[in-house]
């Protein structure tokens, strides 16, 4: 029978709840720059010029073909790469890099999700904005999106949660994010199992309560 | 005020409206009636630009509708126009409702706005409901609401696409007592619509369509006592049984 030690994680929180405000920021960061680039790809697909809605097509088709540990490769190894023939020396950094990476990566999958709650209103309030006098950009920002974004909440939180998940994988370019930081702390003090249980008990409760309060603001949004 | 000439539209190669000419002249009422499917409800929205045409000509106090030069978002907020389906923003209040383009469009300040649109309400006779959202409102207040929006813009004529169709029998005269008091006070008017007693009461012309085709265009006396083509008395004889 395996001799449990829970010292090194209880010894381990501060150092673990430092991991865990850099998965948060991460979230925040992605979250915020992905639903704003997002809802610019979503604008461009349903655009009617075809330059605009080919190129987002493009874009989202492409990152939601790619695994995300890809991505987060690229932009750690490859982006400073190619800024080399720009600037001299481009210290990006592996935090950086994978914000931009995830923002670039759930910006496509936000963008369905906003595409879907655009279209979910229907055409006559649109027509009702033009009737008013409004241009593309009111219409849109005053009637459209607002209406949109209410409808998407549950779906753009329950994406996020997945995200939430997503951000361990930072752990490949040696980033300190919570599970970063319990597998560093594990291998240390040799108590990987305790360690990796603890970071899944986290898991579970952070992302299973999120679950249960998406569930209940979308009964909410129903009614 | 509104001149439309020789328009055309086709869907693919569905033509929905052919060759339609009629005007709206300054404080006239015009009723354009027909069969579902005849292009009515296309034809009016063809008149503030919602509806591209192919071919022909829409003029709104001498500017060009289908001009690609033309600021279309400033010749419709000249226009009022109100739809079958309400169109309020549900997300909004009924005062902000009618305050938005007032202040997004127009450029009024938010006090100015106000007033205004208290004024409108308590003109389509809605003053206590200005706090409360679309939703809570019946089909006859939306309607009346919607209105009063259109009118918040101080348009130069008024544009009703079906305006009582989705609404409960009970409704129709609530919303059709605002259009009459607005048609009797000179309000230049183009009117989709079933409601031949709306017409008979303050239409000056009436343009019957079928067909994608603008087949009668008189005087109203002229239209409800002797409809020249067969297809309108058909039709009147239809909807004026009940």
């Amino acid at each position: 029978m395996y001799d449990f030690d829970w010292t090194s994680v209880v010894g381990g929180l501060p150092y673990l709840g430092s991991g865990m405000l850099l998965s948060l920021r991460l979230l925040v960061t992605a979250v915020a720059v992905g639903v704003v680039l997002g809802t610019v790809l979503a604008l461009m697909r349903l655009s009617r010029y075809r330059l605009l809605s080919a190129f987002a097509g493009t874009y989202v088709n492409f990152f939601r073909s790619m695994p995300l540990v890809l991505v987060i490769f690229w932009f750690y190894f490859l982006v400073p790469l190619m800024l080399r023939g720009v600037i001299d020396n481009p210290a990006v950094g592996p935090l950086y890099s994978a914000l931009i990476a995830f923002a670039i990566f759930e910006a496509a999958f936000y963008c369905e999700i906003i595409r879907a709650g655009i279209q979910s209103i229907p055409s006559g309030q649109i027509s009702a904005a033009y009737a008013l006098g409004m241009n593309y950009a009111q219409a849109m920002g005053h009637v459209i999106l607002p209406q949109a974004f209410r409808n998407m909440v549950p779906l753009l939180l329950t994406q996020s949660i997945v995200l939430f998940q997503d951000i361990s994988l930072v752990y490949v370019i040696g980033l300190s994010d919570f599970l970063g930081v319990a597998a560093k702390i594990g291998q240390r003090d040799g108590r990987l199992v305790e360690l990796y249980l603890f970071v899944a008990a986290v898991y579970f409760v952070l992302c299973f309560a999120a679950s249960q309060l998406v569930r209940r603001l979308q009964k909410r949004l129903a009614t | 005020m509104i001149e439309i000439r020789n328009i055309s539209k086709w869907y693919g190669a569905f033509q929905v409206l052919k060759d339609c000419t009629t005007r709206v002249s300054q404080g006239e009422v015009v009723v354009v009636c027909g069969p579902s499917g005849s292009g009515k409800s296309t034809l009016i929205k063809c008149v503030n630009g919602l509806e591209p045409f192919q071919a022909g000509e829409v003029l709104v106090d001498g500017v060009s509708v289908g001009d690609p030069q033309t600021n279309l978002p400033k010749l419709r907020a000249r226009i009022g126009m109100v739809f079958q389906n309400f169109e309020l923003f549900p997300h909004m209040t009924v005062l902000d409702n009618i305050n938005l383009a007032q202040i997004k469009v127009l450029g009024r300040d938010k006090v100015a706005a106000t007033e205004r649109s208290r004024q409108l309400l308590k003109r389509v006779g809605l003053e206590e409901q200005a706090a409360k959202h679309p939703g809570q409102l019946s089909g006859g207040q939306q309607q009346r609401v919607a209105i009063a929006r259109a009118l918040a813009l101080d348009p130069i004529a008024m544009l009703f696409d079906e305006p009582t169709s989705a609404l409960d029998p009970e409704m129709i005269n609530e919303v059709l007592d605002v259009m009459v008091s607005l048609a009797t006070e000179g309000m230049t008017m183009m009117v989709v619509t079933h409601e031949m007693g709306f017409a008979r009461r303050v239409a000056h012309r009436v343009v019957f369509m079928d067909e994608g085709r603008i087949v009668e265009d008189a005087a109203k006396d002229e239209f409800f006592s002797a409809p020249r083509s067969e297809r309108a008395q058909l039709f009147l004889s239809k909807i004026l049984q009940h």
